[in-house]
């Protein structure tokens, strides 16, 4: 993640988790970026990422998903897996943040 | 009790079928190259019923004054055992691709949809923001939106 940032790139975690969670992950992690508290799933919900009752307790949560927006908004790359434990890895992203102007 | 007359390749077995469950969410999935397809648990999965299969043909096999209580063990830790790997290949293989399509989801060239959340400090921010306000001392060529399922 600290590679991105030297690329340029600025990481923003999202998740239905409320602040607090968020911020307790974020320090016990040592993460310095933004991560974003969606807890009723709107933008979730609007990105079409939703698993309904997945969470732990049956919560709606996110499904893993990255997007890669240039610095207009515009996506210029995604990952939707199709299995949770397979997850991007930072050297692809870094590959395709190389190409964004 | 005698050391001989211990079914060794059953316990074994067992506790190598726990081994290779365990290992892959405490070690392996730290690493892309075993995370992605668990073939270093799986095979220690094939080692582990290799290991119980002998174990079992020990328990059964006729006279070798093994005790009665040889066999229900045997019949019991390699059940057991073959729960275990069945439980993973559902859990690595199976569940974990129970994921919705989204197939409504941005894609490639399309533009974002903006949004507002709250940061870690309950502070609304703005997805224009995010591009535009600097990261390290620079206007960010990008934004990586990462899209987790929280409460682990």
């Amino acid at each position: 993640m600290a590679r991105l940032e030297e690329a340029g790139i600025r990481p923003v975690a999202i998740s239905v988790d409320t602040p607090e969670e968020s911020r307790n992950l974020r320090q016990q992690a040592g993460y310095t970026f933004t991560f974003l508290s969606d807890p009723k799933a709107e933008v979730i919900r609007r990105y079409d990422l939703l698993h309904a009752g997945a969470g732990i307790e049956g919560q709606d949560v996110a499904r893993p998903a990255e997007f890669l927006l240039d610095s207009s908004g515009t996506v210029r790359w995604l990952n939707l897996t199709e299995n949770y434990w397979v997850r991007a890895r930072p050297e692809q992203i870094l590959e395709v943040a190389k190409a964004l102007q | 009790m005698n050391i001989r007359r211990l079914n060794w390749p059953i316990w074994a077995g067992f506790l190598l079928s726990l081994i290779a469950f365990l290992s892959y969410f405490l070690v392996f999935v730290w690493f892309p190259v075993t995370r992605d397809f668990p073939w270093v648990n799986l095979l220690l999965f094939v080692l582990a019923t290799a290991l119980l299969l002998v174990g079992v043909r020990r328990a059964f096999a006729p006279d070798r004054s093994r005790p009665k209580l040889s066999k229900i063990a045997g019949v019991i830790l390699t059940s057991l055992g073959l729960a275990i790997f069945g439980l993973f290949v559902f859990a690595t293989l199976i569940n974990a691709r129970r994921l919705p399509s989204s197939q409504s989801a941005p894609q490639i060239s399309q533009k974002a949809p903006d949004f507002t959340l709250s940061d870690t400090n309950g502070k609304p921010i703005s997805l224009s923001e995010l591009l535009a306000s600097p990261v390290k001392g620079k206007v960010p060529r990008g934004v990586l939106l990462v899209f987790y399922r929280g409460y682990w």
